[in-house]
């Protein structure tokens, strides 16, 4: 298979720790392979450096295969690059041109800080799925399939907000930093199907002081989040939590 | 009633008392534009629904107080947003580029807000019955009066953009906010949105022009 090499010219968020300054490197990233995912690009990059002696570039990443959502900066002001609906490692080389400059921030936002260079502590996002993503059901044998009727529109629905794999970049792509693109997914797969009723209300609004209390921003509906989401989450979930928390809040014996 | 309290405090609360009192001035926006085009009948039906207006006695006070009430919870809390929501992006992106969701309205919410709140007290001070008085001049020669003034008349007319764009963005926002996101609705109350902020630039902002061929 015969492959285009790119030149590119990139500047790089480098921040030695989560307390030191940062500031953007620059750096020649000659003979690219066209072939090569934005991650093997930096992959590349850091051999270089690494045999050069100086520090690597740091930057998340685990499946590489667009389904764990560890990966993910802000390449040219886009959270996962210019490509709809395509996680940071699922992004190739060919989208870019020979000579671009390619720009490469860590996600901003005072929930996520950053603790080296592209990486960043996203924790805040586990801490909105232990105060209630989940459901609460002894696990044992599979249920018998049949007992449960679920219809494929809301199964469709609940499996279109489960595709959410995490990755934050509807923080990052929120003018406002705001979590409701995500929290809306979670809250959402579970308040579609009949297993996540019974405890619709409480997780509605324990997710949402949860989110709060976390210092994101507040949705504006600039619809940021949907457009840059790696699975084309749809914002008709924000809607959704909106109805879940406003009934949580107003008709359930919720406190 | 510290659930309500706290209900209210939540970033959803938030939204949902901006949603509420927008969707109170948007339905503000409709009567205030039906009656005043009632100056295409020429000054006597202009003059008359005003007379009727008043009329209404402690109806309009009510409506008064409400639209008062709405205006101060949608400001103050618009102002909490705006620095909640600065603060939760302390170090701006060296590059910051849209994904397409944006629009001009939806970034300029705040800044189109605070011009119209600007807009509110010059238009109040110069037609209010609270504050000029209308019993020696009727409403048509008080508009008259207002936009023979070219900078009155300046300052309308940009206020009533503004408002549009205000509009542009806020009433599809207050939907999908109180949770109105249907696939057979949605697409049309986004269209709406852009229809009734023109229909505010092209109805407010003909308003002057046919007071003034009419003097
Ligand atoms: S590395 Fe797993 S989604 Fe990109």
């Amino acid at each position: 298979m015969s492959s285009k090499s790119i030149n590119l010219t990139l500047k790089v968020w480098r921040q030695p720790g989560s307390k030191a300054a940062g500031r953007l490197e620059t750096y020649q990233a000659d003979n690219i392979p066209t072939d090569a995912s934005f991650l093997e690009m930096l992959d590349i990059v850091n051999q270089r450096l690494t045999l050069a002696g100086k520090e690597p570039i740091a930057f998340d990443h685990d499946c590489r295969e667009g389904i764990c959502g560890m990966c993910g900066t802000v390449v040219n002001g886009r959270p996962h690059g210019p490509e709809r609906e395509t996680t940071l490692c699922q992004l190739h080389m060919r989208h870019f041109k020979d000579g671009d400059t390619v720009v490469i921030e860590p996600y901003r936002a005072r929930a996520f800080p950053v603790i080296k260079d592209l990486v960043m502590d996203r924790s805040a996002l586990d801490q909105i799925i232990m105060a209630g993503g989940f459901i609460s059901v002894n696990t044992g044998q599979a249920a018998e399939a049949n007992s449960l009727p679920v219809p494929k529109d809301k199964a469709d629905l609940a499996m279109d907000a489960a595709a959410c794999i995490g990755c934050g970049a509807c923080i990052a792509a929120c003018p406002n930093a705001s979590a409701m693109l995500f929290t809306s997914a979670k809250i959402s797969q579970f308040a579609l199907l009949p297993q996540g009723r019974p405890e619709a209300a409480k997780r509605a609004l324990a997710m949402v002081a949860c989110m709060d209390g976390l210092g994101f921003g507040n949705c504006t509906n600039h619809k940021e989040c949907e457009m840059e989401c790696p699975k084309g989450i749809s914002i008709s979930n924000i809607a959704r939590l909106n109805r879940e928390f406003i009934k949580a809040a107003l008709v359930s014996q919720e406190k | 009633m510290t659930w309500l309290y706290r209900t209210l405090s939540t970033s959803v609360g938030k939204k949902q008392l901006m949603a509420i009192t927008g969707l109170l001035f948007l339905l503000f926006l409709c009567t205030h534009l039906l009656g005043n085009l009632s100056i295409y009948g020429g000054p006597t039906s202009f003059v008359s629904y005003a007379e009727h207006l008043h009329a209404l006695g402690n109806l309009l006070v009510a409506a008064e107080v409400i639209m008062a009430l709405a205006l101060i919870i949608h400001v103050i809390t618009a102002v909490v947003l705006f620095f909640e929501n600065r603060a939760a992006r302390p170090i701006a992106y060296n590059v910051d580029k849209s994904g397409g969701g944006r629009t001009f309205s939806s970034q300029t919410m705040p800044y189109t807000g605070l011009l119209i709140l600007g807009f509110i007290g010059v238009h109040l001070a110069t037609f209010s019955h609270h504050i000029v008085d209308q019993t020696t001049r009727n409403i048509f020669l008080i508009a008259t009066d207002v936009f023979s003034h070219k900078g009155y008349l300046a300052i309308y007319l940009l206020g009533v953009i503004i408002v549009a764009f205000h509009v542009r963005h806020g009433l599809w926002s207050a939907f999908q906010t109180v949770g109105a996101n249907h696939p057979k609705y949605m697409p049309f109350i986004q269209k709406l949105s852009i229809v009734f902020a023109v229909i505010v630039a092209l109805g407010f902002g003909s308003l002057p022009l046919v007071v003034l061929s009419l003097r």
